[in-house]
């Protein structure tokens, strides 16, 4: 069994004295956190739409996605779904998805999510469009607050998105929508 | 030991700089050995700005090489002999100045002696490059030297990375230059600036044979940066990137030259 | 750069390389281009080389305490119902793969990016195994096409120019002739790859990071595609070398803020997933694959590179790279950091790769772990030597020159010592011809030493 071949070499390879992280203070932030947040997503092809309450989103998933499927997590935005499909593969022809932000962290654009607030898996993955809605009041200034925010929260599963699906391989031409959504939008509700 | 006396005649007639506490200080002149065979103007500018800046310099004439070349291409297990004959030259001076940041590089980072090693140790602490000794030791604050041209500055990366002449591009961290801060102290020198500040040159000891065509391209590369930004001169504190540069440039038949940077801050 | 005839060793293959003066300018600069995002990346972050010390001392603790935070890990893992496999080389790890696949009887998967499996040459031995690895990471599927390894670690087609890409994709995926525009290419390559996500019933991908205190492991990409593939598929297989390890949840937040800053000079990668548990139903494994790492944690010189978090800032900021390109290497990891990986998995074959290196050092003032990468390429400059892989004249020539050297009366009589050094140094190449002289002229050896104007000139007074 290399199991414990392998943990007898390395026990045989470590050091006499195991060597302790220092303590780190990152050092603190200066700039405005909502304002930083909006720059940063928009520089790395997101879009932020500062919204006073759900009915905005609503009436903007209406104008921009009426006819096409859109599958809300977000109870008063259409279409709220309770149940989705069993099968992931299903969701392939989803428009748009509309999910339920933790929250934001304005050094990098992102939005933290877990599995409990995405109903599948897969959906903020297959989706054509992925938008996200956090409170003004939910973004942090940089990931060690966000760490510290996120501490030992027992989720399956959770992810930082940030901005849509992209891939500059060819040439380092930036295109958007790679695999996943081709855009990423954040209603920020303040 | 031959150790001669060399600064006493020169000095005193030169405007002094604030350092003034020399009397009884060595140093030692460390001149690598390919500057001693091609480049001996060089070696001369270095002793002779030493010396118009009071300085008491000595040059142990059994020197060679600091046994860079053999250890980077991986042969430093031969160097015991070379490391005992150059702690025997370089050893009882304050300070050893060198007219390259490699070749000092090499020193403060390799030289030891099996047993006992004392005497390789108070050599590493002492030896230093010589715009890092202009700066930091002898602390000039002006020159009266005169080079009216227009000169990019190559920065040799061992002088810089290795002995942090100056910062480094890669690092976040406040600029400086300690070659800069020198060569804008030369009247009617005017110093251009790169794209890339502090891209290595392509020389880098048997790189430049071992890998010719990396090492040629790198060197265009790095030439065709001064040359954009209008410079009549190429300096530096590292005469091997300079005779690598001067050779793609004359290869060139270009109207740019280089000059080590001695040689500008020793300009009358 | 394709079709090249396999060659001997870097300076042969980048000399190749170099016969296209157009293509390296062009591949310099749009690596160049990369290091100054990550440039400009870095100097958002006021704090950037604290945070690059806190990094390194982190993975000192992890390299120092591995064995316990394995144990831990595993436990952890196993808690999550993930399954943990263990394999002690690239042939276990490879089997470990083809035993999941074949008892879900699969042909055909996919993988998103993983160094390890291309370390492990997953994708030959499975593809000897009669299973189909589809890449769909864009750049490693380009490049898969083309039946080529990745070049870059992060930018797998970095040497690939668009009109390329677009007459592959004619080939390939039947897009219209001259047709290179990245949009519309990459649009195509996303029709293309999502029927492979849609149809795998086993994903598998590499992992950035696994985290000792809860079992999970991170996943960064920019695409998507690890993501995609995993949350379609029944089964996910993750390949892991054991050097991936950080000790605590809350650490992922200093190495999150380095990595992609250091990579593509991004502020994150777009999507930077925690696989914590399976999905309901779903099989989730764990490979953890030594090969080599343990060995490598005795040499006190070397060990230092297990920190790598494969960012490739080494590369885009090497002189030599940018001016040699990815397969100049001849290994799965390119570069500075390729070349101090490589020696110690074989020595005699990749004795060429320290050397390819001016030592210039800024492939250790980019790296966001601070791996001395320079000062290792000269450690193994020396072992390589020691251990007899060099070739005979070049130790012949510095045996000689060191003979000189270090006798200043021979010095001083090898007959005009000028001409002397000028006729040694540039024996040490393989070439017959002076090898300096062939793009550069030679130094003009002046009428005299400085030893010998020093003594005319100083000694006298």
């Amino acid at each position: 069994m290399s199991r414990d071949k392998m943990l007898l070499a390395i026990r045989e390879a470590l050091p006499k004295e195991a060597t302790a992280i220092p303590d780190y203070q990152p050092s603190a932030t200066s700039f405005d956190v909502v304002q930083k947040f909006i720059d940063t997503l928009v520089g790395i092809g997101g879009a932020v739409i500062k919204v006073s309450s759900l009915s905005v989103v609503n009436d903007y998933v209406i104008k921009h996605f009426s006819g096409q499927r859109v599958v809300s997590l977000v109870q008063g935005v259409d279409s709220y779904a309770t149940t989705l499909e069993a099968d992931p593969h299903l969701l392939e022809n989803v428009a748009l998805t509309v999910v339920p932000g933790a929250f934001g962290v304005a050094e990098n654009g992102a939005v933290w999510i877990t599995d409990g607030s995405m109903g599948d898996r897969a959906l903020p993955f297959i989706a054509n469009n992925l938008a996200m809605i956090i409170s003004a009041q939910d973004i942090v200034p940089t990931l060690h607050e966000a760490y510290q925010r996120i501490g030992a929260d027992g989720y399956n599963f959770g992810t930082f998105i940030a901005g849509p699906s992209k891939t500059a391989d060819i040439e380092q031409s930036l295109v958007l929508g790679a695999h996943g959504p081709k855009s990423n939008t954040i209603f920020l509700l303040a | 030991m031959d150790y001669f006396l060399s600064g006493s005649n020169f000095g005193y007639l030169l405007k002094r700089t604030i350092f003034d506490r020399n009397s009884v200080m060595k140093v030692g002149l460390f001149i690598p050995c390919y500057v001693d065979q091609f480049y001996p103007k060089v070696a001369i500018a270095t002793l002779e700005l030493l010396e118009r800046l009071g300085i008491d310099v000595y040059y142990p004439v059994n020197q060679t090489c600091c046994g860079q070349p053999m250890a980077n291409a991986g042969f430093e297990h031969l160097s015991d002999k070379n490391n005992k004959l150059f702690i025997h030259n370089f050893t009882g001076f304050d300070y050893i100045v060198s007219p390259s940041g490699s070749c000092s590089l090499h020193i403060k980072d390799h030289l030891h002696t099996r047993g006992d090693d004392s005497a390789a140790a108070a050599i590493r602490s002492r030896v230093m490059e010589l715009t890092e000794f202009l700066t930091d030791v002898v602390q000039v604050r002006s020159l009266t030297s005169r080079f009216h041209f227009k000169v990019g500055l190559h920065q040799s990366c061992h002088g810089q990375r290795g002995l942090a002449i100056a910062q480094m591009s890669e690092l976040v961290a406040k600029p400086f230059s300690k070659s800069e801060s020198l060569l804008k102290m030369v009247g009617g020198l005017e110093l251009i600036s790169l794209d890339r500040k502090d891209e290595c040159c392509g020389f880098g000891g048997t790189f430049c044979i071992s890998e010719e065509a990396v090492s040629v391209k790198m060197g265009k590369d790095r030439i065709a940066d001064h040359i954009q930004h209008d410079a009549d001169f190429i300096t530096g504190s590292d005469m091997s990137c300079l005779m690598h540069l001067d050779g793609i440039l004359r290869r060139q038949k270009s109207k740019v030259r280089v000059v080590h940077i001695a040689e500008i801050l020793n300009a009358q | 750069m394709m079709g090249n005839q396999p060659t001997q060793d870097h300076a042969t293959r980048a000399e190749v390389f170099n016969r296209d003066e157009a293509r390296v300018d062009w591949h310099d600069k749009t690596l160049w281009f990369i290091r100054q995002k990550r440039d400009r990346a870095a100097w958002t972050i006021p704090d950037w080389e604290a945070l690059r010390d806190q990094a390194s001392a982190i993975k000192d603790n992890v390299l120092s305490n591995l064995h316990d935070y394995l144990i831990s890990f595993e436990a952890q893992a196993q808690r999550n119902g993930v399954v943990v496999h263990w394999a002690a080389d690239a042939e276990e790890h490879n089997e470990i793969v083809h035993q999941i696949l074949k008892r879900h009887q699969v042909s055909k998967i996919v993988k998103s990016k993983s160094m390890l499996t291309e370390e492990c040459r997953l994708n030959e031995y499975l593809h000897d195994h009669g299973v189909e690895v589809v890449d769909t990471d864009l750049g490693e599927r380009i490049v898969q096409l083309a039946g080529e390894p990745p070049s870059h670690i992060v930018l797998p087609c970095i040497h690939w120019k668009k009109e390329e890409i677009g007459a592959l994709f004619h080939k390939h995926l039947g897009t219209p002739e001259g047709n290179a525009d990245p949009t519309f290419l990459t649009a195509a390559a996303r029709t293309h790859l999502r029927q492979s996500f849609m149809s795998s019933k086993v994903a598998i991908t590499g992992v950035n990071f696994g985290v000792a205190e809860t079992g999970e492991i991170v996943v960064c990409t920019n695409e998507g595609n690890a993501d995609l593939g995993v949350q379609l598929a029944d089964v996910h297989i993750a390949c892991m070398g054991i050097e991936k390890l950080i000790p605590e949840r809350k650490h992922l937040s200093v190495f999150l803020r380095l990595l992609a800053r250091s990579a593509t000079g991004q502020p994150i990668t777009t999507y930077s997933s925690h696989f914590r548990k399976p999905r309901p139903g779903q099989e989730m494994h764990i490979v953890l694959v030594d090969n080599g790492r343990s060995e490598r944690m005795k040499h006190h010189s070397f060990k230092n590179a297990l920190k790598c978090i494969r960012c490739g800032a080494c590369m885009n900021t090497c002189p030599v790279y940018r001016r040699s390109g990815g397969h100049s290497y001849n290994y799965a990891i390119a570069g500075p950091i390729g070349s101090i990986l490589a020696p110690s998995l074989d020595m005699k074959q990749y004795a060429d790769l320290p050397f390819a290196s001016t030592l210039c050092g800024s492939c250790s003032n980019v790296c966001p772990v601070k791996i001395n990468i320079h000062e290792q390429l000269y450690q193994w400059r020396q072992v390589i030597v020691q251990a007899g892989y060099v070739s005979k004249q070049k130790e012949v020539g510095i045996a000689a020159m060191t003979a000189v050297l270090s006798r200043p009366w021979l010095y001083r009589y090898a007959g005009n010592v000028g001409r002397w050094f000028l006729k040694t140094f540039p024996t040490l190449a393989s070439n017959k011809i002076n090898p300096w002289a062939k793009q550069r002229e030679m130094p003009a050896p002046p009428s005299q030493s400085f030893r010998r104007w020093y003594q005319d000139n100083r000694k006298k007074k």
